[in-house]
């Protein structure tokens, strides 16, 4: 394309949105409103993600050792326990070290069990590689002898991994369903201001005009209504995280979990949503342009 | 120039429009297509430019062979043939100068050439004057030269005219008649759709009459011959 023949439908993209005012607005709105459905929940989600994952990274299981082991039967269950499959790191944890942390969680008090009197086992901490992998190294770690109790947070754990799951997708799915929303929106929108126009696109078809020559200006009019549309839910999304992000860290301040960093998130975000504007923008307009073309 | 052997067209609804038609237009030809409503004129002229295709048979334009012509290519057989009708189609938004060089913007000339050959054509159908006007500040015969002012700005080979004098009184049809038979003077080829008996009975050209889908009367010279 030659560059005047680009500047002409930029220029003509631009005369239509202004021609277009009301339609322009409503069209505008349109993405607004749905990109900021879109980007919240992304955001959300993908904090909420972001925090399970913590959770479940945070997830071992506890092997504790029965008293009556010697040396050898110890070192062998560790062998055995290193050999599982998902299994990715074996921690020993000696009973005098479990109990200063008890002592250390809960208080001076516990320190009458010390030596002799200390009723804790000995254990090995294990760290699966996969958070959903937790359950079945459990069982395959009760089968060992010497093997007093296994504990991973069992239930508790299971769902969790099952209420993530289902988050994840249904979420998926929310998000799908809402930008399938917009792109029907804007369609619908630049079809109104298109019909208003047929004459001049049957005009232009009748004096020789290719369909591109015809379709470029609503394309890019599509396209800015997009990028436009996606600057208002942009701006909010971007203050209401950052502030919100502060906020948040701090409650969290000394716990192992917090939220996706603004830098590279909320950038990411930001982008993704300008990009998600331009593209349902055009898409929508070139959908409803296609009706009008057939030759 | 144009060429139609054992045409046919059947409408998705059934109706078979076009039924066997044959004929043959030599370029610089001034042709009037005659005949009753529902007789096949308007889809006879819509094959000429392809606004409709064919069943069955072929048609040829120029070294364009119209059946088999991809949706592509159409708009470069368009800039051969330009097209009037019986309402104008003018842009309200353009003023009389914009409305013709449109024509020519969207097949990708310069500036430099548009305003030239506007000017020129606006010169040939008698509306220099009014360039800056736009479309409702004109009568209903400026708005037709205005029209083919536009379509023959690419300087097409064939000039299709649906009912021109349709929407016009007597005397500004016959301004439009004038202008017609100039342009044919030009070598471009004529092929006008008309009501007017008067204006067939008088300006003798070759009349081609469409009944029933096939042509009926093919006579040089010929008259209306209905009653109108």
């Amino acid at each position: 394309m030659k560059a005047k023949t680009f500047w002409r439908h930029i220029k003509e993209s631009l005369k239509s949105i202004k021609r277009n005012g009301w339609m322009t607005v409503a069209a505008v709105s349109a993405v607004a409103v749905t990109l900021l459905l879109v980007g919240s929940f992304i955001a959300i989600l993908m904090n909420v993600n972001k925090l399970a994952t913590d959770v479940e990274e945070d997830v071992s299981v506890r092997v504790y050792i029965d008293l009556a082991a010697e040396e050898e039967d110890q070192e062998a269950l560790q062998q055995n326990l290193e050999d599982i499959d998902d299994v990715e790191q074996v921690v020993f944890s000696s009973r005098d070290d479990e109990l200063s942390q008890v002592i250390g969680s809960y208080g001076d008090e516990f320190g009458l069990f010390d030596g002799d009197d200390n009723p804790l086992h000995d254990v090995f901490i294990l760290n699966t590689a996969a958070p959903e992998a937790t359950a079945d190294v459990a069982d395959q770690a009760e089968e060992f002898s010497y093997v007093a109790d296994v504990n991973y947070g069992g239930a508790t754990a299971d769902r969790l991994f099952e209420v993530m799951g289902t988050v994840r997708n249904v979420g998926g799915i929310i998000i799908v369903a809402l930008i399938f929303t917009a792109v029907f929106l804007i369609a619908n929108t630049i079809r109104i201001t298109i019909f208003s126009r047929r004459t001049e696109i049957e005009i232009m078809k009748l004096v020789g005009a290719t369909n591109w020559f015809i379709r470029w200006p609503f394309l890019i009019e599509g396209a800015l209504i997009g990028f436009i549309g996606a600057l208002i839910p942009v701006t909010a999304i971007s203050y209401v995280y950052l502030t919100g992000f502060d906020r948040v860290m701090e409650f969290l301040y000394g716990t192992y979990f917090g939220l996706l960093e603004p830098n590279p998130f909320l950038i990411q975000l930001v982008v993704l949503l300008l990009a998600i504007g331009v593209l349902i923008g055009s898409i929508g307009s070139s959908l409803s342009i296609r009706k009008f073309l057939k030759v | 120039m144009i060429k139609m052997t054992n045409v046919y067209k059947k409408y998705p609804n059934g109706i078979t429009a076009i039924n066997g038609l044959d004929v043959s237009i030599d370029q610089g030809e001034f042709v009037y297509v005659v005949g009753p409503s529902g007789a096949g004129k308007s889809t006879f002229i819509k094959m000429i430019y392809r606004e409709e295709v064919p069943t069955k048979g072929t048609v040829k334009v120029g070294e364009f062979d119209l059946v088999g012509l991809k949706a592509k290519k159409v708009p470069y057989l368009r800039r051969h043939v330009g097209v009037v009708y019986q309402d104008f189609k003018l842009l309200p938004r353009l003023t009389v100068f914009e409305n013709v060089a449109y024509a020519m913007q969207v097949v990708g000339k310069n500036s430099k050439q548009i305003q030239k050959r506007t000017l020129e054509v606006l010169d040939l159908v008698g509306l220099k004057h009014k360039v800056r006007m736009f479309p409702n500040e004109l009568s209903g015969g400026e708005q037709q030269r205005v029209a083919i002012a536009r379509a023959i700005a690419n300087m097409p080979r064939v000039l299709i005219a649906d009912e021109p004098t349709g929407n016009l009184d007597p005397e500004t049809a016959w301004g439009i008649m004038d202008l017609l038979e100039e342009i044919n003077n030009q070598g471009t080829t004529i092929i006008m759709a008309t009501h007017n008996s008067d204006i067939v009975n008088r300006v003798r050209h070759r009349v081609l009459a469409v009944e029933n889908g096939r042509i009926a009367r093919d006579q040089e010279g010929g008259e209306y011959g209905y009653e109108s």
